[in-house]
């Protein structure tokens, strides 16, 4: 009976004969008794030490059990082991233990260098700061910078040399390339092809220059899968040469980007930044802020900060670019039509530029067609801007070609067996290339190819011969920034794993011997730094610069037959077709950061979203393909075809799918493998930033995508202020007032005092473009670990400070604002009253402590919270077991245990330090000497940070201002970290039509 | 009425009884015990070079800062590295047994390790350069080294120790030029002279027992 049951339920043929059962008789269904037996064979095959215990029944399960525990218990009461202490053998000189040191050296991303100083604490490089001398850092850095040092620890990179995927070594590669060099050496080189990335350093450069000289047939080939091939084009349209093309934004008061995003990506992002934020004013009524107009396809940082932004198709900012061209009366043929509303837009945007001449920029985007650009620098040059906000110098990369031209030509070469020895350096172009171009089915038909690579990556499995290479901060190398301006990088560390450089490899190829890169690029640069080679040397590894390499300014004159205005207007677009948009990935770029875990669950800007990329569409376009986020739709172009989740975006232009590049890595490592979709599957050469007819189809079935804003409403609250420079100047005072009253409500508690210090902060919305670098810093200063994807969609993400994104305005064209949201240090902190064991207290500076030995995890503290700042570790997030993890930790700071309430503490170790010097000199601390971490690497300095007691400190000053405002002060919580209230600029003519 | 327990019941009552809270006295002690930090107080930890601080300091005359440099510029006092032991004994004792694995340690370049005799938890933050500036002299929490033919700690290191100071400085500390004088000795009242000397090195009581002082 009970058998014809379970069977009949189960829709099951009936079996005859009762399941045979080693315990008796009793089971529930036939699943119970499958499973029991596939489980069984599970754990014969996989752990066959444990087969025989199997049988285990209950009496004896709990004995073993009970037993464990008692161990486990006792084991929690052993004694704390006997550390040691490792002396040196020989006194270094100038390293005091236990103090860090810094060194400036440069990160370098698409070839550019950005200056840093890197922090090492005992030999270990652990936290990257920007370096104030670089012209691109100017003190700040972002968050590829930040990150970066994480790769360093990764324990997934490559740590061997492997040939055909087996462990090999370094002597065995050296003598099979001694034997094909001799080969190449008789035909002159002919075959011989390296393939690198991008490449602004002068040494490797040079080295390559000697490679070539020495086998004249060989070819070198630069790919980026995202590069400036349209700049260079660009200018080469206008111009006849190739240029590289500054922007002075601090010197611009109308700045007008065609899809540029200047702030988030670039070669001077964060130049730009600071630039930008300079020209946008101390927003304090007296100096005007800039206005931006940005039109752009996919929103980014820089049309988010726009006081114009403007969702246009990327094909039809070609148009806009026409219209805006022509209205300046620049000859750029007949354009075709626009909307209302975008003519309104152009035409205040004309206006605005005719009145600014010589003080406004128009930058062309990297993703907009070489034409593009070719007008805007038309446009610059009609506005009398060329020479004044925009400058021209020589291409600041080596050998400056079309890099998609270049590599056609390689693989053209491969089809035709042209290549028998290909060396690539860095760069994973079996995962990047465009798809048409087919380049792993290619690299299979060449006889010799070598990688040196971070990883062993999807191009490692594609090759014979993969070689680890050395990152950053372990090798000798140099790179140049954007306006030329070089720099020596150097290590901190020896190789972990014994990689070599790309200068270390160049010239085993030159001369057939190894030569350290401290050599190589020592011998570079000794001809070329005057007389006294050791000082300068010296100097130039001290500042981070060397001195007088900026390129200088070119004067360049437009070419005479431009034929611009006979370029036919482009093929008008079909309205019912949909365009694909490709974006670098916020966080990840081109799929090279796939492996660092910081920037996989860093909440990009816009859509807030971690672990995972998505297509992005607008909501008008969600309506009317009734898509919801989370719904998998098929993105079909030509013959290619992917899946992807939708995530509705604001300000996303209509009839558009924007995906990132980046995702969907096969062999990133165990953070970055099988993460998003690969939108480089759809990606072709011929149209690699955008195309149109692209065919989107439901998939029928959802996709979990992990957030962290999940409501973007202020429920009436003024989180966020912002008024128009107009709106500010006539009614500040009163906004002030109303302020400074709200904050100062009658309470039942004692005032706080503090007799010493006061630490207090603002936070400036103005000039927050919402970069994020802020979060990714105070990563890595104070040892949060990441949680994973499943764990951010639980809301348990343990950033101490989150960039909340908030819209204003209409869906489909929204105004986006940022606010960084850190622990408030509330004078009357909600949390404090809560805690039963007196772990959240306030100290005697203002600071709202939380004490990790004494919390016991009720959580009330952050259940108490109104700014939800506090993060709790729900389980044992900081990993203890990774060896190189562990030396990446800050050792000022501790490693919380699970079960433990953390949040922003100020960088409190910071104020330690700078408390304790400032005690043993007998002086108070300066303003400026305790620099937060999310201050230091902010490249708007929208962060002020210092004492409230002194009277001259810059924190005092800036809370002075009538846009102070606390985050909900009404509940009169009187938090230390106040903001400053948005302005904007816009322009009244357009926000009144 | 009857009794409702037996004497011999009653007895047994008692000592069941006696024997819950003896267990529980043991269990307690054995956990006091094991948490107590290793090694205890006035025991030596066994080094690799059984080192002498009272040879060093009272018969040679060597100044603290002579090995541990970084001790007024740093958190870490510092430990001296081989080849300042060597700068010595390859004259001194140079053949000496007992000074081989120093030996070695130079000759190979692979460091000494020794074994930490002061260890805080890792959630405590102690900075000796602070210490000294304020003019906590080195005996009053590290004992009469000078006298310590091997190396054992004096003080618990709990945090009632380190709180009793930090209370009320003017028990423990002492003119800055006294700090390294192992005999120092207060002329007068200590209570008097410290008081002096919290007001003269601005020593802030008030913010002394906050928890971020040691705690981040």
């Amino acid at each position: 009976m009970f058998h014809k049951l379970t069977a009949r339920l189960e829709g099951k043929p009936i079996d005859a004969t009762p399941p045979s059962n080693d315990r008796g008789g009793f089971w529930r269904s036939l699943d119970e008794i499958r499973d029991a037996e596939v489980f069984r064979d599970y754990i014969t095959e996989r752990f066959p030490r444990f087969a025989a215990h199997l049988n285990v029944d209950r009496r004896e399960f709990l004995k073993l059990m009970s037993a464990s525990l008692a161990l486990a218990g006792m084991g929690a009461c052993s004694r704390e082991p006997q550390e040691e202490i490792v002396p040196y053998v020989n006194a270094s000189s100038g390293r005091v233990a236990g103090e860090p040191r810094f060194f400036a050296t440069a990160t370098t991303m698409g070839g550019f260098a950005t200056g840093v100083l890197v922090e090492s604490n005992m030999g270990r490089p652990t936290k990257i700061e920007g370096n104030p001398t670089h012209p691109s850092s100017l003190g700040s850095t972002d968050i590829f910078a930040q990150a970066s040092v994480l790769d360093l620890w990764d324990p997934d990179r490559s740590q061997v040399v492997t040939r055909n995927g087996q462990i090999d070594t370094w002597e065995n590669f050296g003598a099979t390339l001694q034997r094909r060099l001799a080969a190449l050496a008789d035909k002159q080189g002919d075959g011989l092809r390296i393939l690198t990335e991008t490449v602004t350093s002068p040494t490797l450069a040079a080295q390559i220059d000697q490679l070539l000289k020495r086998y004249p047939r060989a070819r070198w080939h630069q790919y980026d899968a995202i590069n400036r091939d349209n700049i260079y084009d660009g200018t080469r349209t206008a111009f006849g040469e190739t240029l590289d093309v500054r922007y002075a934004l601090d010197k611009a008061q109308i700045i007008v980007s065609l899809d540029a995003d200047f702030l988030g990506a670039g070669n001077a992002r964060v130049r730009s930044a600071r630039d930008f934020s300079h020209g946008r004013g101390a927003a304090d009524g007296e100096t005007r802020p800039n206005r931006l107009y940005a039109a752009a396809s996919s929103p980014t940082l820089t049309s988010a900060m726009a006081d114009h932004p403007l969702a246009v198709r990327a094909a039809d900012i070609e148009t806009a670019a026409r219209n805006l061209a022509v209205a300046l009366g620049v000859p750029a043929g007949t354009p075709a039509e626009i909307s209302d509303e975008s003519k309104t837009w152009f035409a205040a945007c004309a206006r605005d530029l005719q009145a600014n001449r010589g003080a406004s920029v128009v930058i062309a985007g990297e993703s907009q067609p070489p034409y593009v650009h070719a007008l805007a620098h038309l446009m610059n040059h009609a506005l009398a801007n060329a020479g004044a906000t925009v400058t021209y110098s020589d291409p600041v990369v080596a050998h400056a070609e079309n890099q998609t031209t270049s590599l056609r030509e390689l693989c053209r070469d491969m089809d035709t067996r042209g290549v028998d020895t290909l060396v690539i350096i860095g760069g994973n172009p079996v995962y990047s290339v465009p798809s048409d171009l087919e380049f792993k089915a290619r690299l299979t038909a060449v006889p010799f190819v070598a990688r040196m690579g971070l990883y062993e990556d999807e191009t490692s499995a594609a090759c014979h011969w993969h070689l680890p290479a050395t990152h950053f901060l372990e090798a000798w190398s140099d790179a140049r920034a954007y306006d030329g301006t070089a720099t020596i990088t150097q290590p901190l560390i020896a190789p972990l794993y014994g990689g070599k450089s790309a200068h270390e490899l160049l010239a085993w190829l030159v001369a057939g011997t190894l030569k350290s890169s401290y050599d190589v690029v020592r011998d570079y640069w000794r001809p070329r730094l005057g007389t006294d080679f050791e000082s300068a040397w010296n100097s130039a590894l001290h500042e981070g610069v060397i001195a007088g390499s900026m390129f200088p300014q070119r004067a360049v004159a437009l070419k005479r037959d431009l034929s611009i205005d006979n370029r036919p207007p482009p093929a008008s677009t079909d309205d019912s077709s949909l365009e694909l948009v490709y974006t670098p990935d916020p966080s990840l770029w081109d799929g090279s950061n796939a492996n660092n875990a910081w920037l996989q669950e860093l909440p990009r800007p816009l859509t807030k979203l971690t672990w995972d990329n998505a297509a992005l569409i607008s909501p008008q376009l969600a309506k009317r393909l009734s898509l919801e986020n989370e719904d998998v739709i098929e993105l079909r172009l030509g013959n290619a075809m992917i899946e992807a989740p939708v995530w509705i975006t604001p300000a996303h232009a209509d009839r558009a799918v924007s995906i990132s590049l980046g995702y969907g890595r096969t062999r990133a490592g165990r953070v970055g493998n099988g993460r998003g979709f690969n939108a480089y599957a759809l990606r072709t050469s011929d149209a690699p930033w955008f195309a149109g007819n692209l065919q989107v189809r439901k998939a029928g079935r959802k996709y979990a995508l992990a957030t962290t804003q999940h409501h973007h409403a202020m429920n009436g609250r003024e989180v966020v202020r912002v008024a128009t420079v107009d709106e500010f100047e006539r009614n500040a005072a009163l906004r002030g007032a109303q302020q400074h009253q709200a904050t100062r409500a009658a309470s039942l508690y004692p005032p706080f005092k503090s007799d010493g210090y006061a630490w207090g902060m603002t936070i400036n919305l103005s000039t927050c473009i919402g970069c994020n670098a802020c979060t990714i810093a105070c990563q890595a200063e104070n040892n949060i670990p990441v949680v994973g994807k499943t764990e951010v969609a639980r809301g348990r993400e343990m950033h101490w400070i989150r960039v909340d994104r908030y819209y204003e305005g209409k869906p489909q064209a929204p105004r986006t604002h940022f606010q960084p949201v850190p622990c408030m240090h509330c004078e009357r902190a909600p949390c404090e009253v809560v805690c039963p064991v007196e772990a959240s207290v306030h100290d005697s500076e203002g600071l709202n402590v939380q004490v990790y030995n004494r919390c016991v995890g009720t959580r009330f503290c952050s259940n108490n919270c109104p700014y939800k700042v506090r993060r709790f570790n729900f389980f044992q997030y900081a990993d203890q077991h990774t060896e190189s993890l562990k030396a990446q930790r800050n050792p000022e700071v501790t490693v919380r245990m699970r079960g433990v309430m953390e949040k922003c503490t100020y960088c409190i170790q910071r104020i330690a330090n700078g408390r304790i010097e400032a005690d043993k000199a007998g002086r108070r601390i300066r303003d400026g000497e305790v620099i937060t971490a999310c201050q230091a690497v902010c490249p708007t300095q929208a962060i002020t940070f210092g004492d409230l007691n002194d009277p001259a400190s810059r924190v005092k000053a800036v809370k002075a201002s009538p846009l102070n405002y606390a985050l909900l002060g009404e509940l009169n919580t009187q938090p230390r970290t106040t903001y400053l209230a948005k302005v904007t600029n816009p322009n009244p003519d357009v926000t009144a039509s | 009425m009857a009794q409702v327990f037996e004497p011999r019941l009653v007895l047994w009552l008692k000592l069941s009884a006696l024997a819950v809270v003896a267990f529980f006295v043991v269990v307690i002690l054995i956990w006091r015990i094991s948490i107590a930090p290793h090694p205890s107080i006035g025991s030596p930890v066994e080094q690799i070079v059984p080192f002498s601080h009272k040879h060093h300091v009272s018969d040679v005359g060597l100044d603290c800062r002579y090995c541990h440099t970084t001790v007024e510029t740093s958190a870490f006092a510092g430990m001296p590295p081989t080849d300042t032991c060597m700068t010595c004994h390859s004259q001194l004792f140079a053949d000496a047994r007992m000074l081989a694995p120093v030996r070695k340690s130079f000759a190979s370049g692979q460091p000494l390790r020794w074994n930490r005799v002061h260890d805080l938890p890792d959630f405590v933050y102690f900075n000796h350069s602070i210490h000294v500036a304020k003019g906590v002299g080195c005996e009053t929490c590290h004992g009469p080294i000078d006298r310590m033919p091997l190396t054992w700690r004096t003080a618990t290191l709990e945090m009632q120790w380190c709180l009793d100071c930090h209370r009320a400085p003017e028990k423990y500390i002492r003119p800055r030029d006294q700090v390294f004088n192992l005999h120092w000795r207060p002329p007068g009242s200590q209570l008097i002279l410290g008081k002096k000397l919290v007001e003269e090195y601005r020593i802030h009581t008030s913010s002394l027992t906050d928890c971020s002082i040691c705690h981040r």
